[in-house]
């Protein structure tokens, strides 16, 4: 295995990944930003190299910048985290150009996954469930309405250049497609340059549903159980927990197998997580996307198997065999995790500052991936991510249990933060019964 | 009767998205905001034509700073 592993990220996803690379025996290397200096992870490496100042685009998405810090300390891999540069195929295709090891997908997956229509029709071809819409950008209302009639009503209008839940409206019905289009094509006009507009069946409630792959180094794609992640503000999860309590044997049965198609489809290697959308009504599931990196939930996988998917990542990377038996993972007991986030927990808005009070929860089953620490600033400059407070215990009761106390015991101060919508949430009938859908949190504010 | 639309919180002008004159809805998106990589559309509060609009795309707008308003 290589011996010096550079982290190209930031927060407590760097943290967490050094923690994993030093526990193999393995040096850590961090890279930081001006605005970053005395955040946990830059102390906690190995060695760790300024790489730029604040703004990301100068400094952990300056592709240059993270490559030379690899070369100056003898780094032999990479590993991206998510967000900035892990899902630029170009960057990875540089990393292995240079000579390093990517801890990652080929840049061909992150390729071929990253463009959200031919995903979905790379995935179809394989036997995925995909939901009916559009497979590319419709020219004017009448192409629109001809389409709707494939498609069925209610159904989204959605502007292909969008994102983050922006030009995106629902139509009931056909004058609803009429006025809406327009609408829409308008915006995307105005907001992206680009009025394409692409239709797709709208469901009413849904839950979302996402499935952890590892791309084994012998070419075997694997499961690791689901993650339910419709606790959402905004399109952006606040709340992820695995097992999903919408999901019985069966259905997981048919995840499981749509999400290792989907793997098999583009030959994917390392971990990625196949994102779907449940329908609550008819129990039946369609692909939405897939993420190739780890994700920000990723605790919840590790605290129901009692693995360690950075560690994962690394063997792989490394062509070695995975630390456990894939056909026999045994599952045990429930996990949940909640995004701490700098926002204020009524209307979510962001507000950086310094932390004056820190106090982490501790107690059994309890973890805590934090990004920061008392004394350290949360800066305008990046997400507003915090801190993960990951619980698991022996049932789904017992896990909400712990969160409550959890969530209690957890003291920050200084900037915004949401941790009394929490315990807001850990009370309410809906997210209690399990019966919730992405829904959610527009009621609890509404 | 004008209503002043003011910044909620310290944030980047991301995007505009109307222009001094145009009429808009109660809930239209007037200016997306940008804070903490995350985009916050910014909604007309009733009916209304846009009188003013007192920020540009890149500029940084102070929590209670007026945005629009809608006359």
């Amino acid at each position: 295995m290589f011996e010096t592993v550079l982290v190209a990220n930031r927060g407590e996803i760097a943290r967490r990944i050094i923690r994993s690379v030093q526990r193999l025996g393995l040096r850590a290397v961090a890279v930081y930003s001006e605005a970053d200096e005395a955040l946990p992870f830059v102390r906690e490496a190995d060695e760790a190299v300024l790489i730029g100042p604040a703004a990301p685009a100068l400094s952990y998405r300056n592709v240059d910048a993270v490559i030379e810090a690899a070369r100056q300390t003898g780094a032999q891999a990479v590993h991206p985290g998510y967000g900035f540069l892990a899902e630029d195929p170009r960057f990875a295709a540089k990393v292995e150009q240079s000579g390093l090891v990517w801890v990652g997908p080929s840049p061909d997956s992150i390729e071929q996954m990253g463009d959200k229509i031919r995903a979905r029709n790379l995935v179809a071809a394989a036997g995925v469930p995909v939901s009916r819409g559009t497979e590319r950008p419709v020219a004017d209302l009448a192409a629109a309405l001809a389409a709707a009639t494939g498609i069925g009503f209610p159904l989204m209008v959605k502007a292909s250049a969008g994102g983050g839940g922006m030009g995106m409206s629902v139509a009931a019905d056909e004058d609803g497609l009429r006025t809406e289009f327009e609408k829409v094509q308008g915006f995307a006009a105005r907001m992206f340059g680009d009025a394409s507009v692409l239709l797709e069946r709208f469901y009413p409630r849904v839950r979302h549903v996402e499935v952890q792959i590892l791309g084994l180094a012998d070419g075997r794609v694997v499961a690791l159980g689901e993650r339910d992640c419709s606790v959402q503000r905004r399109n952006q999860k606040l709340v992820e927990e695995s097992p999903s309590p919408a999901v019985g044997p069966e259905l997981r049965l048919r995840m499981v197998d749509a999400a290792v198609r989907a793997g098999e489809a583009v030959g994917y290697r390392n971990a990625g997580t196949v994102e779907c959308l449940l329908d609550t009504e008819t129990g039946e599931f369609v692909f939405l996307e897939m993420n190739t990196r780890l994700q920000v939930e990723h605790p919840v996988t590790e605290m129901v198997l009692g693995i360690d998917i950075v560690e994962q990542q690394l063997r792989i990377a490394a062509k070695s065999p995975v630390s456990f038996d894939p056909d026999a993972l045994s599952p045990t007991g429930h996990a949940i995790e909640l995004r701490i986030n700098a926002e204020d927990p009524t209307r979510f808005l962001p507000g950086p500052g310094t932390i004056t009070v820190w106090e982490e929860p501790a107690g059994e089953g309890v973890r805590v991936d934090a990004g920061y620490a008392a004394g350290t600033t949360v800066t305008p400059h990046y997400d507003s991510l915090m801190a993960k407070l990951i619980v698991h215990g022996i049932d789904r009761d017992q896990a909400l249990e712990r969160a409550r106390t959890a969530v209690a015991s957890f003291r920050v101060e200084g900037p915004k933060c949401n941790l009394p919508f929490f315990a807001e949430l850990l009370a309410h009938p809906e997210f209690v019964s399990g019966t919730y859908d992405t829904g959610l949190v527009a009621r609890m504010r509404s | 009767m004008a209503t002043e639309i003011r910044a909620e919180m310290v944030a980047n002008v991301w995007k505009i998205v109307v222009t001094q004159g145009d009429t808009v809805a109660d809930g239209d998106t007037l200016v997306i905001l940008e804070s903490m990589k995350m985009e916050i559309p910014v909604l007309a509060e009733g009916d209304g034509v846009v009188s003013a609009l007192h920020v540009a795309e890149g500029d940084v707008v102070q929590e209670g700073d007026v945005i629009a308003v809608i006359g």
